[in-house]
């Protein structure tokens, strides 16, 4: 009886920690419980933070970057551990551009998108790149190969139109050999 | 590379000075080649000139004496990659355009054989360099970035010495009488904003560098960090020692990974060195530094939401008052300063208020880096004087616009700035002077357009830009720019009306003078400064639209449009 009502109210009983928090951004197709190596890199990075004032920066910066992302479970734990919010938690997850809820590509590409790209071009980079991923900006490859990120100036003006494939900085792209430049990132 | 020997005084300070300037002289009776390698020199690929050079000299016959370093950009950006050859009589010849071929060259007759290759040398008297003031950036890609002993062998530290054994109220007289004003883009009195902190009750107070630039199009900060991380960390504890601060951040932008680096390299060396830490100096001043990573967002550049993101919160802005000055980091009192002005300071210390004030207008003194980019032939960081023409700076620095394009307008300030067009060129480079011509000075942002940049589409950018990153708390920018956007978009599509104009100049005011932080108060100003002084363009768009629409209502007359 009780699941006839709550299935007429379209109620959804949750099932994992996933469900719990009910975040729409988040990658919530997957029900998988997260590796155990990751949670003890979390743990891990909580640890070695905890004699700052403000560690939570410094611990998001570190989950980025040895996990590829921030994923809500992950969250959760450092709410826990910080005892703060979990909403204070995503708020500060998804109010930067760094952070990413969602795993990325193999490859991060990172287009930049200042004033000085933009005059000399980045505009037409960015539309090739997107014809020819099929991605768009913020979003990953459907094969998980690149993930496309918009940058605001990388700092390399004088360079203009500048584009990194994981860090590898090329400038002076030319729209129509950018398929020169990802051919090496397999 | 010696011991690491701790300073704990003047005196042994200045043997250190005088220990590395020898170590320096002894260094210059070789050739030395510099390669520059900041994140533009290794993006144009100085790292693989640098290894082939190496290789190359090590299978010539002849041999050479040379000493092959690795130093930060200098500024000339058009020119990468580039190397400097700095020969023992002093005689300097920097080298552009670098491929394999022309580092050869260079090796077998420069090098080996002692004569400069003319053909590929850059003149001295180029005209990029020509009317340049290099004050703060004068060691940028001379000094090692890596070794703080080449920082000492140029009196580095000395500003930081004089600077302690005066008074903190004194060192703040120095720095208000050298007229040094904030060069992170809003310019108020340097000396005047250190005054507050100082002020207000300690003890426990902050100093912060803003190191976020997030101006797209600037990248000056980025330099000077990569290449003198020595300077900010000096300046930053004047700062520090003058307001009575125990504590100071560095906040970098994410997107800076190398200067990072460099930087946390750097504040370590100084640690060892004992001249960060307890008891720098012998004097009782106590100083710690951290670097603080932003995480990608503009408004972070804005200082209370730059303080809010090191408290571990969402970037949103605090309305001022309080002024961090009073109530800052975790409440307490707190100064924030940009990368360009804490580089100067050292100076000033050292050379004196008089010696800074040389330079520069009646309201504008010293010198400002800018960032020239766009389109126009020579592309890089300079340094001028204050005072200097727009038309100095694009036409006889820069080159002016390549090919056979017209020049039609420099942006300057960034998404907080405005453009300014031909008829204004002569405008003398100076805060009141760029304000009254509807655009700002900003961080040194400074973009040439062509006659192929449409400024309806460059105001839209802006503010596509400064809607994305609004960080949403108040509502004249969370819902006012989106609206200006709108309307600009819709006039881009041809779809615009001649009331949109007025619409936009007043939502344009409403925006500036409701919103919270500068970011709101600064977003309208690409679209206000474009209709200003290129309205016509926006009235383009619109009649075609008239003429468009006029054509549907009387369809049947034939009117040849094609």
């Amino acid at each position: 009886m009780q699941q006839a009502v709550l299935q007429s109210r379209n109620i959804r009983v949750s099932k994992s920690i996933s469900e719990d928090v009910g975040i729409p951004e988040a990658d919530w197709e997957s029900h998988e419980m997260p590796k155990k190596k990751d949670i003890f890199t979390v743990q891990r990075i909580l640890e070695s933070n905890m004699g700052r004032k403000s560690p939570l920066m410094h611990v998001l910066h570190d989950v980025q970057r040895e996990i590829g992302f921030i994923p809500p479970w992950a969250q959760k734990l450092i709410a826990r551990d910080l005892k703060l919010s979990f909403s204070e938690i995503h708020g500060v997850v998804s109010f930067y551009n760094f952070f990413s809820q969602r795993p990325k590509g193999r490859h991060t590409i990172q287009l930049c998108q200042g004033t000085a790209c933009y005059v000399r071009g980045g505009k037409l980079i960015m539309n090739q790149l997107k014809r020819s991923l099929d991605v768009k900006p913020g979003e990953t490859t459907k094969d998980g190969r690149f993930s496309l990120e918009i940058v605001r100036c990388l700092g390399c003006c004088g360079l203009a139109p500048v584009m990194t494939v994981d860090g590898d900085v090329y400038r002076k792209v030319n729209p129509e050999r950018i398929g020169d430049i990802l051919e090496d990132y397999r | 590379m010696t011991q690491d020997v701790k300073v704990d005084g003047e005196e042994s300070l200045r043997h250190l000075i005088g220990e590395c300037r020898n170590e320096l002289r002894e260094r210059s009776t070789r050739t030395r080649v510099l390669i520059h390698t900041g994140t533009c020199g290794i993006a144009s690929g100085s790292k693989q000139i640098k290894n082939h050079l190496v290789s190359y000299l090590g299978n010539l016959d002849e041999g050479a004496d040379v000493t092959v370093l690795e130093t930060g950009c200098c500024g000339a950006c058009h020119l990468e990659p580039m190397m400097t050859v700095i020969e023992p009589d002093g005689g300097r010849t920097l080298y552009g355009h670098l491929n394999e071929e022309g580092v050869e060259r260079i090796a077998r007759e420069h090098l080996a054989g002692g004569k400069p290759v003319r053909d590929l040398a850059i003149d001295e008297g180029d005209p990029f360099f020509a009317k340049q003031v290099k004050r703060v950036t004068r060691l940028l890609g001379t000094i090692d970035p890596y070794d703080i002993r080449d920082y000492l062998s140029y009196d580095g530290y000395v500003g930081l010495l004089n600077a302690l054994k005066m008074k903190p109220l004194e060192v703040i007289e120095e720095i208000k009488a050298s007229g040094l004003r904030g060069r992170g883009g809003a310019g108020f009195p340097t000396g005047l904003k250190w005054s507050f902190a100082a002020d207000s009750p300690g003890p426990e107070k902050y100093v912060i560098c803003n190191a976020d630039e997030g101006d797209p199009g600037a990248y000056m900060d980025r330099a000077i960090i990569e290449g003198n991380p020595h300077s900010v960390i000096e300046g930053l504890m004047i700062a520090a020692y003058a307001i009575g601060a125990q504590k100071g951040y560095v906040y970098t932008r994410a997107e800076y990974p190398l200067a990072v680096n460099i930087l946390r390299n750097a504040i370590d060396q100084a640690r060892r060195y004992g001249l960060l830490g307890e008891n720098i100096l012998g004097t009782g001043f106590d100083f710690e530094i951290e670097v603080y990573l932003g995480a990608g967002a503009f408004v972070c550049g804005e200082e209370t939401a730059l303080i809010a993101s090191i408290e571990g919160k969402r970037g949103n802005p605090r309305p001022k008052p309080p002024y961090p000055a009073n109530q800052g980091l975790y409440g307490k009192p707190t100064n924030v300063n940009n990368v360009k002005t804490l580089s100067s300071v050292p100076l000033i210390m050292r050379e004196g208020a008089d010696w800074f004030s040389e330079v520069g207008t009646e309201r504008s003194k010293g010198t400002m880096i800018f960032s020239l980019t766009g389109s126009v032939n020579r592309t890089g960081l300079i340094e001028v004087p204050l005072g200097i023409t727009l038309r100095e700076v694009v036409f006889e620095i820069g080159g002016g616009v390549p090919g056979n394009r017209e020049f039609k307008a420099v942006q300057l300030g960034g998404p907080s700035g405005g453009c300014i067009p031909l008829e204004h060129i002569d405008t003398p480079i100076d805060y009141k002077d760029i304000e009254s011509l509807g655009a700002i000075m900003g961080s040194g942002g400074m973009i040439v357009m062509d006659e192929t940049s449409c400024m309806p589409d460059i105001a839209r950018f802006f503010m596509e830009f400064t809607k994305e990153e609004s960080c949403g708390k108040c509502t004249p920018c969370r819902s006012g720019i989106p609206q200006m956007l709108r309307i600009l978009e819709s006039i881009l599509d041809g779809k615009g009306r001649r009331e949109d104009l007025e619409t936009l100049q007043y939502l344009g005011r409403m925006i500036k003078e409701c919103s919270l932080c500068g970011l709101g108060q600064t977003a309208p100003n690409p679209v206000l400064s474009t209709l200003r002084h290129f309205e016509d363009e926006y009235l383009e768009l619109i009649e075609k639209q008239k003429a468009v629409r006029k054509r549907k209502l009387r369809i049947g007359d034939s009117w040849g449009f094609g």
